[in-house]
């Protein structure tokens, strides 16, 4: 009884320690953030601008390319093949790697001169300083999180659902929209919210392809060098002000959704 | 109609070894064997979830072995059921209906017929997640049933249900069959197919140890498995005794120190012989019937076997007999009580090894 009392302690400790070590940089932040750098801030159209631009190229990118990884992860689920190994190892990699090194391997496939730079040019969509280029940035170092979490959600569909579904006659495709992606939505949609924002927060692959126009994290970094700590924090504050309050609305709306379902 | 031929599949661990069997139109097949005998792979062959190795499945004469799941109009109701737990009751049973591209209406129209046929009207609106065994099986019924298979596949659909919900659902079938529908049904219970089948296939691990009619295989197993089935439970290794002949009926040696009469060819060998429970009389004394064998013994046991007593005697080897509770006080039956077992020769039936 003692030792569980102790056992108790030590790990209420544990747990309190991590979750200060969480929560006090960002409390200090916003604590240290005065009323009218607040207002200031808000009113920046720089600083509007730039969140504006953050949110929507995130989201820009979850949407194209969740579109494609969500058949990857039900093919990582579902089959057998070769080197599956290796493929689930490849969709890790962008997590490992340095973010300013993803930034140099995606500018040597997107700048001017390279065949996706010529198509994009011919198509009017700029990589290298421009929004396609944030997109792809955010999405290359993001788009793990979704597969994996999509993965994970397909394979706890009981394949059995499956097979009885085709043994009512549906076909391959019905049964993928009726049964598989319907079972799978609570982990496709927190592997949704999970790419977009680890994509809100990237810096280093970002500020690589495209420092102009300036996406938040661009910008807190260039308020930060340009004039030191007190001109960054303001933005910095209100930047994860508003991350924080769409990623509680998310989860608030999968809460909702998984209390419907059930 | 529907034809399985010297049908193989391996796994690691077990294989389903050259099982042909045929059901006609209107049939009512129960697949009887042991858990792991390889009940369950005949229907995933035979819904297309498994590829055989070898063999052939025809239907109507149609080659349909290679045929994709979805084309094969074989309905399998699963034993775990796998209703779709994201969709309420109406959409489940109306899932096989959408991918047959009903109109509206006429889909609104065929879920109720089929709701109302299965006794599940009132759960249209209730998730799977909230029903008992016996309802969400009803379901699970309606929503295949609404496919229109031309085979009915069932897997141990009455494990797992209390006996009024199983007399139930029994029901159920009983009608399912009736109104036409071909059914092949799993199971370990000898009860289910006596009372619903009108042939029997018995696989013992993974082979196909006898088919025929219920009556047919009960009443002649042709191996000492099928005869457990049966639900005789008096089954004894023997060796009959060459010089035993006497009047055309030969002399088997149970145990050490048992011997009993039957009516046989055998002239000699090992073998099996069992006798109903039913078939056994008892006495306090020797009776002076026309049944040969008179075995004294002691009771061993008493059990309560529903309306029934079920005496279990040790004569050498131990016999259990059933008697009705009249009979049961009329002999003051109990334990260590000395008591005569009579039964003729021709209730004595001898398996071959």
């Amino acid at each position: 009884m003692l030792r569980n009392w102790k056992l108790g302690l030590v790990f209420m400790f544990l747990s309190g320690l991590i979750l200060l070590f969480i929560v006090a940089p960002l409390l200090g932040m916003f604590l240290q953030t005065t009323g009218d750098q607040y207002l200031e801030t808000i009113a920046d159209v720089e600083v509007r601008r730039s969140i504006r631009l953050t949110l929507l190229a995130s989201l820009t990118g979850t949407i194209i390319f969740g579109l494609a990884a969500i058949p990857l992860a039900y093919i990582l689920a579902r089959k057998e093949f070769p080197l599956k190994g290796l493929v689930n190892g490849l969709v890790d990699l962008p997590v490992v790697i340095p973010h300013s090194a993803a930034g140099i391997a995606l500018l040597g496939i997107v700048s001017r001169g390279t065949l996706l730079g010529k198509a994009g040019d011919a198509a009017g969509i700029q990589f290298v300083g421009g929004v396609a280029g944030i997109v792809l940035a955010m999405s290359f170092v993001s788009i793990p999180f979704l597969i994996n979490a999509a993965r994970d959600g397909f394979a706890g569909v009981p394949s059995r659902l499956e097979k009885a579904a085709l043994n009512l006659g549906a076909s391959p495709w019905r049964v993928f929209f009726t049964i598989s992606l319907p079972l799978a939505r609570r982990s496709i949609y927190t592997g949704l919210v999970m790419m977009w924002a680890r994509g809100l927060s990237e810096f280093g692959a970002v500020v690589i392809i495209a420092y102009h126009p300036m996406v938040a994290p661009v910008l807190i970094w260039e308020r930060f060098a340009s004039f030191g700590l007190a001109y960054a924090r303001p933005v910095a504050a209100v930047f994860v002000m508003v991350c924080l309050g769409v990623f509680v609305v998310m989860r608030l709306l999968s809460k909702k959704q998984i209390h419907v379902r059930n | 109609m529907l034809e399985i031929d010297n049908i193989s599949v391996r796994f690691n661990s077990f294989a389903l070894r050259d099982v042909s069997f045929r059901v006609e139109q209107g049939d009512y097949l129960a697949l009887l064997g042991v858990s792991g005998a390889g009940k369950t792979v005949i229907l995933e062959v035979l819904a297309g979830l498994l590829k055989p190795h070898d063999g052939r499945i025809l239907l109507h004469g149609q080659n349909i072995t290679h045929l994709k799941i979805q084309d094969r109009h074989i309905g399998l109701v699963y034993q775990d059921l796998s209703l779709f737990p994201h969709l309420n009751v109406e959409k489940n049973i109306a899932y096989a209906l959408r991918n047959r591209k009903f109109s509206k209406k006429e889909l609104q129209s065929r879920v109720s017929q089929l709701a109302g046929q299965t006794g599940v009207p009132h759960l249209l609106k209730r998730f799977p997640g909230t029903l008992s065994g016996g309802e969400a099986q009803r379901v699970a019924l309606a929503r295949t049933l609404a496919s229109d298979p031309e085979i009915l596949l069932l897997d141990e659909p009455l494990a797992n249900l209390d006996v009024k919900l199983k007399s139930g659902l029994r029901g159920l079938l009983q009608q399912i069959n009736r109104s036409g529908k071909t059914i092949i049904h799993v199971t370990h219970e000898y009860m289910e197919v006596a009372t619903l089948a009108n042939k029997v296939a018995v696989i013992e691990n993974g082979m196909l140890a006898q088919t025929g009619t219920p009556e047919s295989v009960f009443r002649h197993p042709e191996s000492e498995f099928v005869a457990h089935f049966s639900g005789v439970k008096n089954i004894f290794p023997c060796r009959v005794d060459a010089n035993g002949t006497n009047s055309g009926l030969k002399k088997a040696i149970l145990g050490k120190a048992c011997e009993i009469q039957f009516v046989g060819k055998e002239e000699e060998g090992n073998g099996f012989v069992m006798v109903s429970q039913e078939d056994i009389i008892l006495s306090e004394g020797p009776l002076d019937t026309s049944a040969v064998n008179q075995l004294q013994g002691t009771v061993k046991e008493v059990y309560l076997s529903g309306s029934s007593m079920e005496i279990v005697v040790s004569a050498g080897v131990d016999f259990v007999v059933a008697v009705s509770r009249k009979s049961f006080e009329k002999l003051n039956i109990k334990p260590e009580k000395a008591i005569w077992l009579n039964f003729k020769a021709y209730s004595v039936k001898f398996l071959k090894s």
